[in-house]
């Protein structure tokens, strides 16, 4: 059984849909990236499953957890589950952690909630865990203010805060998108590291395609509010079916091969208030048809693994361009 | 640390001595206080009199220096109506004001503060709605209308409560409630404001994905960060103890400083509205000082002096 099930979930703000029906399972300890152009509704997805959501938000649908409903519960129950079952990282680490508290108080507070830890047991432990996030001579920076760190080192004691809890799951949203490229890579590699370590389940949202191979095992693409395509990393990266998803990889520069002019995908994501008729991608699509335009296609599993909803997508390469 | 007070009280002593500067050249140049003291009919000769026993005749500048000398030596002046020492008719008025300006200042905090906390966690409930509409007009009446209409309803009509004096705590209710409700619904508001900008913050959403109850959320996370804009407006408001109540004294017949003040500024009676203004600007002076030490308790940030963002 899947440790977390969504299913058709939806969320719209103020009467505009922004989530058309998510449709996601995560296993205990695999690691599931979640991809796509700002506003796709990536973060709102997990946002809405934890009830993290402004009240303005009207959340339907049913995420399961271990055969347990979250959605529309009371908040007492959602938030045991909060921190302790399923923690979240969030894009803006610096602004992530109280200003006026010190990080220490901060972490012990979480190990105080979550495993009754005080005093000096807290203390101790939280020191193990900025260790472990690699914040050097955690014992006298403990006593330091969020100002006083940089962003990739807020990130870090961000993660050591989430993993204070012990959770199954990690919801890192765009963990990495406001920091510098080598900074990234580090961050990148310690949820690595720490998932290996401690085998939680980890869900990586973002929109950078490199990062959710170095991180991930399988990964879905969204688009508009729904999920376009989604598989295991190796076949999704090597031939992406959906024209979405191939565009995606077109607009990224590739290092190794030959310098070749990147492919944009033309046109701007649609208004959430006016979604096309038919696949909302098809306006911006150079397979679209007729019948794109004015019908929609469902998430259908696919031969080989993964599903997809196209009805035009890229054609798998010939057997011979493989082994070409 | 030690430069940051040091910077903070020589810019403290320097307004001080600008408000005295300023009172003493506007007083001087606004009136004669013989004329007026003396009244429209006084002979030549007791209005040159009383120049020379005040030292009216002298240069300004020359005035000017006697005059900081005097303060130098502790020395501030002395009434012109009845010669007694002007620090003493200000002081002895004091405590008078205080009977009404604390109290006030207490039910400000108490209604205003947790009415914009409360009105900012059910936003756009009905409960909201009405802290705001409320606020509104309270913030918007001027004192003086609203003490006279507490008086036509609450001492004329139903002769419930004294419209004037200071007999008992009864007479001080009306002033009281006349002087807070202004703050209540500016504190109110700010209250509101400051707290919705906070419980927008990325970190109040970590404290919610940390599994806080929302009473931590709040109580841990949200009010301190939001305390520190609120403590501006609670610093004005202790700062203005002393000189807040000029109407609300005048409508009430309330012996306080602000009846002291009218009176003295309509005699020109040139120290001690002089001493007033003082002592007003070293409360006002000490109140903003508190703040800037309440905000560096509050926020890390600013101890450090960097810019809170």
């Amino acid at each position: 059984m899947s440790f977390v099930s969504i299913r058709d979930l939806r969320v719209s703000f103020s009467g505009v849909q922004v989530l058309h029906g998510i449709d996601l399972e995560i296993s205990k300890g695999e690691a599931l990236g979640l991809v796509g152009e700002s506003g796709c509704g990536k973060s709102v997805t997990w946002l809405a499953a934890l009830g993290l959501l402004p009240g303005k938000a009207t959340v339907s649908g049913s995420v399961m957890l271990e055969g347990t409903e979250l959605i529309g519960t009371p908040r007492r129950r959602i938030e045991a589950v909060r921190g302790a079952r399923i923690a979240m990282i969030f894009q803006d680490p610096s602004s992530s952690l109280n200003p006026v508290q010190r990080v220490g108080r901060q972490i012990c507070e979480s190990l105080a909630l979550h495993r009754g830890l005080r005093g000096g047991v807290a203390r101790a432990e939280a020191i193990r865990l900025l260790d472990l996030v690699g914040i050097p001579s955690a014992a006298t920076r403990m006593n330091l203010y969020p100002h006083e760190f940089s962003g990739g080192q807020c990130q870090r004691i961000m993660i050591a805060m989430a993993l204070a809890g012990e959770p199954d799951l990690l919801i890192a949203d765009e963990p990495t998108t406001a920091l510098d490229a080598t900074i990234q890579a580090q961050i990148l590699d310690l949820l690595g590291r720490l998932r290996r370590q401690t085998g939680m389940a980890m869900v990586f949202i973002s929109h950078d395609l490199g990062a959710v191979s170095a991180v991930c095992d399988r990964a879905a693409v969204m688009y508009a509010g729904r999920i376009v395509e989604q598989g295991e990393i190796g076949p999704l990266f090597r031939t992406p079916r959906h024209p979405y998803t191939r565009g995606l990889f077109d607009a990224l520069p590739d290092l190794d091969a030959d310098r070749r002019r990147l492919v944009p995908i033309e046109g701007t994501v649609p208004d959430p208030k006016a979604l096309p008729g038919g696949c909302a991608f098809a306006p911006r699509c150079t397979r679209a048809s007729a019948l794109c335009h004015s019908d929609r296609p469902g998430l259908k599993p696919q031969a080989g693994g993964g599903r997809l909803a196209c009805f035009h997508p890229v054609p798998l390469p010939q057997r011979a361009e493989v082994y070409a | 640390m030690i430069r940051y007070i040091l910077t903070r009280l020589a810019r403290a002593i320097l307004t001080i001595l600008l408000v005295m500067t300023f009172a003493f050249v506007v007083l001087r140049l606004s009136g004669d206080p013989a004329q007026i003291l003396l009244g429209p009919d006084a002979p030549q000769d007791a209005i040159d009199t009383f120049r020379a026993r005040w030292g009216l005749d002298d240069p300004l500048w020359r005035q000017y220096l006697a005059y900081l000398g005097q303060i130098l030596r502790g020395d501030f002046g002395t009434s012109m109506r009845d010669g007694s020492a002007a620090i003493t008719l200000v002081l002895e008025r004091v405590p008078a004001t205080l009977a009404l300006t604390v109290p006030a200042l207490i039910l400000k905090l108490g209604i205003g503060i947790p009415a914009g906390v409360y009105a900012a966690l059910h936003r756009e409930s009905l409960a909201d709605r009405g802290v705001i509409m409320a606020s509104i007009f309270g913030f918007t009446i001027p004192s003086f209308v609203l003490g006279l209409l507490l008086v036509l309803v609450f001492a004329i009509t139903f002769d419930l409560l004294p419209a004037g004096g200071q007999d008992s705590w009864r007479h001080a209710v009306l002033p009281i409630v006349t002087m807070s409700i202004g703050g209540i619904g500016i504190l109110a508001r700010f209250s509101r404001s400051a707290m919705i900008e906070v419980l927008g913050q990325p970190y109040i959403r970590t404290a919610m994905a940390k599994g806080l109850p929302w009473r931590d959320v709040v109580w841990k996370h949200a009010l301190p960060n939001a305390a520190v804009p609120i403590v501006t407006l609670v610093g004005f408001m202790v700062g203005s103890l002393i000189a807040g109540a000029i109407v609300v004294e005048s409508i009430f017949s309330w012996p306080g400083v602000g009846r002291l003040i009218v009176v003295s500024v309509a005699n020109r009676d040139l120290a001690v509205v002089q001493c007033l203004l003082l002592v007003i600007a070293a409360t006002m002076v000490i109140a903003n000082l508190l703040v800037d030490f309440a905000y560096g308790l509050l926020d890390p940030r600013l101890r450090s002096g960097r810019p809170a963002h």
